[in-house]
């Protein structure tokens, strides 16, 4: 008899990215406790010994980046978790892991700030965190899901996509998502796509590290695999040495930047809900995006013509999809858990007529659909 | 060429790395070769060495040598260092740091390395200031001596790293310096074979810095207080204490067998597996 695959699960969003890591081929996870992404770390320590993996807590988040990077370069791959205070001590690794180009996946449970602010009440506020809080110019890759499926797909593309890009990939959820539970069905046996870095087939000595490629993205050898390279956060040159000349630096940099931009229709990730003749888009993400959805349902039933823009791509910004809607709508509303840091770049981008209004909140508690239906009423 | 110079030739990068960072005179090179014998001397294969270092004049280092090279961050070598071991403990793990790097923005991280037992080869410059930035005093600055941020003199005190790593429960302890060339081979040697978080503190000296501002002369005349100052293990313990007042103890401080960070997660993974 076939061994049954497909599982019910009620799962919170914090276990259904463990599961979507582990699906991944996650294999080394290095965190320290933090509310509310500590489940992440507390089931790993129970899973990965059982499929050979590691975990271990390291002393601080700045110790848990550097080790995820430390395990990836040796061939496994690797993730950490975290909430708003241990993401500011990863940021200097961070950057080490763009810049040397080493594969890596960082959770970020958002809970409100700055500083030790609101455990444990949900935010949006580290988008922004997310996308500069490493120094020095640089592209980031940064998913933030929904609903508790999208927690375990998107952490399998999460993997996928630092895979393939050899780029750090962060994963924002905000505390509603990490912490709701939602039935989903896992199935064993689906078919889903797994993608592991691309290694150099090439002998040793013929072996360029960093060597551009059209994709932009070097083969990676893993230390141990018989091609002794040197990796450095310094500035370096195809051979990974470091290098100050300025012909040496710029494609460098570029490189960098390109390998992801010249990607952005696969890392873009979203739903349009109801927009083809949506008068009024509503742009959201994360938690706050399942209260667009259900205003919008609920507009419609009142006659309006109301849609959602669902966005599960952060950054790189969702440019094109969002300029669609601005083509289509007459209006345009940012509900977020922050001051506005995903709606100054819908503006950014609004070349049309299209009037962009914002929800902001800040005070600990979710944006409901009521709140947006008001919104809806005040502005149209 | 002289044998020993051929042995070192065999183990550097030939292409695009030189010259050196390193002021003339600098003892970071005698480390250097130090640290290619006893890896030479272990047997070791190239393409299982993971040479690891942070930020700083001696964190330059892995750059020039042909193995499996990786210069992290400023003090974080060694959480890389454990992150490289868990995930491949078939690769021997070595780091380099200097004084600051390891025990001043390194120092959380270098006692939980050695409370953990990671078996990790730890090797430490320590040259008592921060050379690369232009002389700024360390952990390592002695009390009452002049850098660039203690003009007047420095009236902190001073951490003695191999103390430390004892402290901090290291399995190995031992400690060098760049005038006693020879021994710091055999020391270096017994560091590498050590299995568990063994540490090698490498007294150096930064003669175009801290010697410069506190009138100590030449790097041959540091080298020659290094002669003058070290006393062997052996000999300490027929030594009174106001002997010993102003002297280092150099050979190894500490031996002792604790359990292996990897070898203990492997029970972790059997009882896992056990309980599934």
């Amino acid at each position: 008899m076939k061994k049954k695959t497909k599982k019910e699960l009620l799962l919170q969003g914090n276990e259904a990215i463990v599961e979507g890591a582990l699906r991944a081929g996650c294999r080394f996870f290095a965190g320290y406790p933090i509310t509310p992404a500590t489940e992440i770390s507390e089931l790993l320590s129970v899973r990965l010994p059982q499929v050979d993996g590691t975990f271990i807590q390291m002393e601080d988040e700045i110790a848990s980046m550097g080790a995820i990077i430390g395990a990836s370069l040796a061939g496994a791959k690797s993730m950490t978790a975290t909430s708003g205070p241990g993401f500011s001590l990863m940021q200097e690794n961070l950057g080490y892991a763009v810049i040397a180009e080493v594969p890596c996946v960082i959770v970020d449970a958002m809970r409100g700030g700055p500083s030790t602010g609101l455990p444990t009440f949900p935010s949006q506020s580290d988008v922004m965190q997310a996308r500069w809080g490493t120094h020095g110019d640089h592209p980031i890759i940064v998913l933030c899901p929904s609903t508790v499926r999208e927690c375990y797909d998107i952490t399998i593309r999460a993997f996928n996509m630092a895979e393939k890009f050899r780029t750090p990939v962060i994963i924002l959820v905000d505390e509603v998502v990490a912490h709701m539970r939602e039935k989903i069905s896992i199935d064993e046996d689906e078919d889903i796509e797994i993608f592991n870095r691309v290694k150099p087939t090439v002998p040793p000595e013929w072996y360029i590290p960093y060597e551009d490629t059209p994709r932009g993205v070097p083969a990676m050898a893993n230390f141990g695999d018989g091609y002794r390279y040197h990796v450095t956060g310094l500035t370096h040159d195809i051979r990974g040495f470091p290098t100050s000349r300025p012909d040496e630096i710029d494609p460098f940099i570029r490189r960098l930047f390109r390998k992801i931009s010249q990607h952005f229709a696969e890392l873009h990730m979203g739903e349009f809900f109801e927009t083809d003749d949506a008068e009024i888009t509503i742009i959201a993400y994360g938690c706050v995006a399942r209260s667009a959805k259900r205003a919008a349902r609920d507009a419609r039933e009142r006659g309006l013509k109301v849609g959602a823009l669902k966005l599960n791509t952060i950054w790189p910004f969702m440019r094109t999809p969002v300029e669609k809607v601005l083509q289509t709508s007459k209006i345009i509303i940012v509900p977020e858990m922050n001051m506005g840091q995903i709606s100054r770049e819908v503006k950014r981008v609004n070349k049309t007529d299209a009037k962009v209004f914002t929800i902001n909140k800040v005070d600990g508690t979710i944006i409901t659909p009521e709140e947006i239906l008001r919104k809806i009423k005040e502005v149209r | 060429m002289a044998e020993v110079t051929k042995l070192i030739h065999k183990y550097l990068r030939h292409d695009k790395k030189f010259p050196h960072v390193w002021c003339p005179g600098c003892g970071i090179g005698i480390m250097l070769g130090s640290l290619i014998r006893a890896i030479d001397e272990c047997g070791y294969n190239k393409d299982e060495i993971v040479l690891v270092s942070g930020i700083g004049c001696t964190g330059r280092m892995p750059v020039y040598v042909d193995f499996n090279t990786l210069h992290t961050t400023h003090g974080r070598a060694l959480t890389f260092a454990t992150g490289i071991k868990l995930a491949n403990p078939a690769l021997k793990v070595i780091v380099v740091m200097g004084d600051g790097d390891a025990v001043a923005i390194g120092g959380n991280h270098f006692i939980h390395a050695a409370r953990r037992n990671v078996d990790i080869s730890t090797v430490i410059l320590n040259n008592s200031v921060y050379g690369m930035t232009g002389g700024q005093y360390s952990p390592t600055t002695p009390y009452g001596m002049k850098t660039t941020t203690s003009p007047y003199s420095n009236v902190e005190q001073s951490f003695n790293i191999s103390e430390l790593a004892v402290a901090a429960g290291a399995v190995f302890v031992a400690r060098g310096t760049v005038y006693h060339a020879k021994m710091l081979d055999g020391l270096m040697e017994m560091t590498f074979k050590k299995k568990g978080f063994s540490v090698i503190e490498v007294i150096g000296h930064c003669h175009t810095q801290y010697g410069k501002l506190n009138r100590m002369g030449s790097a041959v005349e540091m080298m020659k207080w290094q002669k003058e100052h070290a006393v062997t293990v052996e000999k300490a313990t027929q030594m009174k204490d106001d002997e010993l007042k102003d002297k280092f103890r150099i050979g190894v401080l500490v031996d002792k067998e604790l359990p292996v960070f990897h070898e203990e997660y492997e029970k972790i993974r059997r009882w896992a597996k056990e309980a599934k």
